[in-house]
């Protein structure tokens, strides 16, 4: 756990949401309250801020066991509607990744390819209830005979079916432009050649990781809201990077921190989770994630009452210089320039979109709340995520 | 007054023919090019907004068939399902003529059918594939 002062403790919280006496807010209306009462007020008033994000989230996938056989099989290669999970893990459990594209798939030969279904989209059906076609081959053993099986299925078939995505809530994100000559089809969504459009994919004010910027009450066992159900943290997603560029607040100004978060899709809903195609580039998996955030001191409150105002990140261009290798901050935006709709950049106004839903992850931080209200408890993380130092300077 | 978009497709018969000026002579019609492509010989294609009361669009629309034009209303080219959408606006991003635009005060995206010119792009755009429908370049 991590070593901050703790003025409200997990277990007064958590006696207080049993009680149905917690006061919950989601951090949309935080800045409001920290604006007018004071951090300290706030800090005193509030017990828990929630959270919410939902977008495009690689690095997702599916672990699913699908039962054994009869005769045993030891699958060795698995599909479900013909994409490939990794099935080196044992008989019959595999991994089935969102980005996985489904075999045969065209890809870019005609580009932009459209990659109309892929592993987010398995993901997506097994969720909803649908008949999807399971496949799987192996050479045979003695105690696992059998060599090929097919059969539809439904998750309900499916013995475990447990979504565990390595990398998620990215804390803060880069914002696309294209400052090349021709369209560029990326998974920052459809950049018009010179400088034709801007995107971003962030909650900003309401992203988890924005609210709790140094990860003090974000850990192994943190519970959290994934796709519609309870789900929890693992681990610090992989690419964590606690020392990326911090503002004056100790806000992070570009990607920094991530999540790695575990969940039984046999819980979760398809209105919080999605599979997505991206033109020109392949699919993935639309993630809604929902953290709660215990205020534990008035730091916490000070940082989940920031604004979009408040909060900036970096603008790349995704024409030449990501691909190439050399990310470097063409302009600082905030997330309210970019919420308006249109951000200045070398003296054009430039219209601006985002990648990820504001009112997706604003409803995830509503229904949290509600869970919070109906005794739903914050968990106490028990490994904190790696960090760095907090230097207070207000 | 109200405003429509069409596209117009005109045969090889016909396309040097002087049709268009008579919709603001004869029908004081008020029109306004969005897109136009023209196949030398082959067929010309445009899209108009045009802007009239029922009565001057629905003459129009029959001058045109008279004349030997095909007529097609984009409004009802393009569709969004609301069930798959998901309001991530990707879409907004690649629309050139605000039928798709973010409501900044809720933050989801608005569909605006009779402002949609049919290009496709949302369809490229979309995530969740929640945009149908036939575009101009393609299927026609």
């Amino acid at each position: 756990m991590s070593s901050i002062e703790i003025k409200k403790s997990y277990e007064e919280i958590n006696d207080r949401i049993k009680k149905g006496k917690a006061v919950v807010v989601t951090a949309e209306e935080m800045p409001e309250i920290v604006k007018t009462e004071g951090v300290k007020k706030a800090f005193e008033k509030v017990d828990v801020v929630t959270t919410g994000t939902f977008g495009v989230m690689c690095s997702s996938g599916a672990f699913l066991n699908f039962g054994h056989t009869k005769p045993k099989i030891r699958a060795s290669k698995v599909w479900l509607n013909d994409v490939e999970a990794y099935g080196g893990i044992a008989a019959v459990d595999c991994y089935l990744g969102a980005t996985q594209v489904k075999d045969d798939d065209p890809l870019n030969m005609v580009h932009p390819g459209s990659f109309s279904y892929g592993g987010g989209h398995v993901i997506e059906d097994l969720i909803a209830g649908r008949h999807v076609k399971l496949k799987a081959k192996s050479y045979g053993t003695d105690c696992y005979p059998l060599k090929e099986f097919e059969k539809t299925v439904t998750i309900n078939d499916l013995r475990n079916a447990l979504l565990y995505n390595p990398r998620n809530a990215y804390q803060n994100y880069n914002v696309a432009i294209n400052l090349s000559k021709k369209m560029k089809y990326t998974y920052m969504g459809i950049l018009k050649p010179d400088m034709g459009n801007i995107t971003y994919s962030s909650a900003g004010q309401l992203s988890p990781l924005l609210n709790d910027p140094y990860y003090w009450t974000i850990g192994t066992g943190t519970k959290i809201f994934l796709g519609g159900a309870a789900g929890a943290v693992t681990w610090h997603g992989t690419q964590h990077s606690p020392d990326s560029m911090r503002d004056e607040n100790g806000m992070v100004r570009e990607g920094a921190g991530t999540i790695a978060v575990c969940g039984d899709m046999k819980e979760m809903n398809t209105e919080y989770i999605r599979g997505a195609s991206l033109t020109g580039y392949g699919t993935s998996l639309m993630v809604g994630i929902g953290i709660p955030i215990p205020i534990l001191n008035e730091d916490l409150a000070f940082f989940t009452g920031l604004s979009d105002r408040d909060i900036k990140a970096q603008l790349i261009d995704y024409g030449i210089d990501y691909p190439e290798g050399n990310p470097v901050s063409l302009k600082e935006v905030t997330y309210a320039e970019l919420k308006s709709g249109y951000v200045e950049f070398r003296g054009r106004n430039i219209p601006a979109s985002p990648l990820s839903s504001y009112p997706k992850a604003r409803k995830i931080a509503n229904v949290l709340r509600e869970w919070i209200e109906n005794g739903f408890t914050v968990g106490v993380p028990q490994i904190q995520a790696p960090t760095i130092p907090y230097v207070k300077n207000r | 007054m109200k405003s429509i978009n069409v596209l117009l497709i005109f045969k090889k018969e016909i396309m040097y023919k002087p049709i268009i000026y008579r919709i603001a002579k004869d029908f004081d019609i008020i029109f306004n090019v969005l897109e136009a492509k023209i196949l030398p010989k082959l067929e010309g294609r445009i899209i108009l907004e045009l802007r009239g009361t029922d009565k001057q669009l629905d003459t129009t629309i029959s001058y045109f068939r008279e004349e030997g034009v095909e007529v097609q209303t984009l409004a009802e080219m393009i569709k969004r399902d609301d069930k798959k959408c998901v309001h991530c606006g990707a879409c907004t991003a690649v629309c050139r003529v605000d039928a798709l635009v973010i409501n900044r005060s809720t933050m989801e995206v608005e569909f605006h059918p009779d402002k949609c010119v049919a290009c496709g792009l949302c369809r490229q755009a979309c995530p969740v594939n929640a945009m149908s429908g036939t575009a101009i370049d393609r299927e026609i």
